[in-house]
């Protein structure tokens, strides 16, 4: 009975991994097989030529351009705010404190917010603030959206630190911002996964961009100017009644999952560089 | 001897039972050491210190010893305020390091530390590497001088026993050296800021016999320079190394002495009973 038991459960765990790491290949491989022969290397360096909605010349880089505009943006204005907020609230403010609670719980509330209530958010302060739907707007509702992601996922590699190397930095007569600056080293390899967990869902996410950056054939020279996004345009693309542009919006996707992939692989290959003395 | 004379009569020991001898109460007031008056610790609601009166001697080695529990790591870290980020601990009563209440409003915090080296439990070596672990106190201190930061690390890393063996690999990670070598080293990186105490939280707990040993005869070596105060939970090792015994017990402190007169001749029951292992 005893070994039965460890059987099954082992049986479950495996058949658990399995089903997660087959559904990844099955994702990866109808977009890569949809998607590549489709692929031109004209789809990646052109923007859409007159007749690209009715399957003609033109690719997307107007989309590549704009969604990695965004997302840069996005990342700067969140990192600038997440790093001194959970600075603030693991290493200012004392263990237990209420008012750290309070932000954390904050923090998980708008962790679940919908993406598509950002974006109607965000297109409502665009509204009052009379920003016409542009890269501006798309990188502050982005901001908004990855910003929770990224101070939860920060705050819990920072709560996980032992509490020597505090006690340690604070014993040789370190001011709690020299503390944090060394902590932060200590925190590289958690920083660049939250960062590589913020940008996934930030480059990702359709509903936020929609009504706050527009959508353009061109790509933006300036913040005021609207911005397509790969997302959107893979939507567009796939809307379309002609096989042609559909079996673009696989291209598409092909190009998003590969800027993902690169994204992931090199905040690895950061965060262990980063981390060489970690101790 | 005639410092150990007085600090048997600085003494404020509270009598445990029928069978102690009878304390003198005296109080001397040493220069530049450290002086406890009154001081009482709560954390929460718990009565952690009760009512410590002590005067740790300059230049020589006190070690704080009794069972787990009685208050000695909490003693230690009111010394250098390290309580001061925890705001559930209230501390009552006044600590005189050089003559000045560190607990007084206007007592910079950072100025008390850096008089206090302090060498912790478990090694803790900063993620950076061997150079870098001592440079940073003098460079958070202020010193910008490459010279001056270059001869600083060299000097206390052979003050230390280490600069042989870590001589053309301090650039490389500190967290890639021996347990023992990390403690040698963060002793270095305590001394680079120049203390003039010296305090050590069963600083030896966690090394091999031999790297005790080194430690042990480093410590020796610092009471030339430095008051040195050690929490210690091996008796063995307090009567190796110390030149008095102050012996604590469910937050008080039940007997101070120096240290061959503590334990070839214990004045209080409380202190025999311990000393026989009756309970530890």
């Amino acid at each position: 009975m005893k070994y039965l038991e460890e059987k099954i459960f082992k049986i479950i765990m495996i058949g658990a991994a399995l089903i997660i790491m087959s559904g990844l290949v099955y994702i990866i491989g109808t977009v890569f097989y949809k998607g590549l022969p489709s692929l031109t290397w004209e789809m990646i360096t052109k923007i859409p030529g007159g007749g690209f909605y009715l399957g003609k010349e033109g690719g997307v880089l107007n989309a590549i351009a704009g969604s990695v505009f965004i997302i840069a943006g996005a990342l700067l204005i969140s990192l600038l705010i997440s790093v001194p907020l959970v600075m603030y609230i693991n290493f200012y403010l004392p263990d237990k404190s209420p008012f750290a609670n309070v932000i954390r719980f904050s923090l998980d509330i708008l962790f679940g917010v919908p993406s598509i209530v950002y974006g109607a958010f965000g297109f409502a302060l665009m509204v009052y603030m009379g920003i016409r739907a542009s890269l501006l707007g798309g990188i502050i509702t982005v901001a908004m959206l990855i910003m929770p992601i990224m101070m939860r996922s920060l705050d819990e590699v920072t709560r996980l630190l032992p509490r020597d190397l505090p006690d340690a930095l604070l014993s040789l007569g370190s001011t709690k911002y020299e503390m944090s600056k060394v902590l932060l080293r200590k925190l590289m390899p958690g920083l660049m996964t939250a960062i590589l967990l913020a940008v996934g869902r930030g480059i990702g996410d359709a509903a936020t961009v929609l009504f706050t950056a527009g959508y353009t054939d061109n790509i933006p020279t300036s913040l005021g100017q609207p911005a397509a996004t790969l997302p959107l345009s893979i939507f567009f693309q796939l809307g379309s009644p002609v096989e042609e542009v559909q079996n673009r919006a696989y291209a598409s996707a092909v190009i998003l999952t590969v800027i993902i992939l690169i994204l992931s692989f090199s905040a690895r290959y950061f965060s262990s560089k980063f981390s060489k003395h970690k101790s | 001897m005639i410092l150990a004379k007085q600090l048997q009569e600085t003494l404020t020991i509270h009598p445990v039972n029928e069978t102690d001898r009878p304390s003198p109460l005296k109080k001397v007031v040493y220069n530049n050491t450290i002086r406890i008056e009154n001081l009482d610790v709560y954390i929460e609601d718990q009565h952690i210190l009760k009512d410590i009166n002590l005067s740790i001697p300059e230049k020589s080695i006190t070690c704080i010893i009794g069972p787990s529990g009685c208050g000695k790591t909490t003693f230690l870290k009111t010394l250098n305020r390290m309580h001061d980020e925890t705001p559930e601990v209230k501390i009552k009563g006044k600590v005189y390091v050089d003559d000045k209440n560190i607990y007084d409003k206007g007592v910079n915090v950072i100025d008390t530390r850096k008089k206090m080296g302090l060498l912790a439990q478990r090694p803790c070596p900063l993620p950076m590497s061997i150079f870098d672990n001592v440079a940073y106190g003098p460079r958070i201190h202020g010193i910008r001088k490459r010279k001056t930061i270059n001869q600083t690390v060299i000097q206390y890393l052979q003050y230390v026993g280490l600069w042989d063996e870590v001589r053309g690999r301090v650039r490389s990670s500190a967290s890639r050296l021996s347990i023992g070598q990390q403690q040698r080293l963060c002793l270095a990186r305590g001394l680079a800021i120049e203390p003039e105490y010296i305090l050590g939280d069963e600083a030896t707990s966690s090394l091999d016999p031999l790297s005790t040993k080194i430690i042990e005869e480093l410590f020796i070596k610092l009471k030339d320079k430095y008051t040195v105060i050690l929490v210690t939970h091996t008796l063995r090792q307090a009567r190796r190394i110390a030149d008095y015994i102050v012996f604590m017990y469910l937050g008080k402190v039940i007997e101070v002495g120096p240290t061959e007169e503590f334990f070839n001749n214990p004045g209080k029951q409380l202190t025999r009973d311990y000393l026989s292992g009756s309970f530890s």
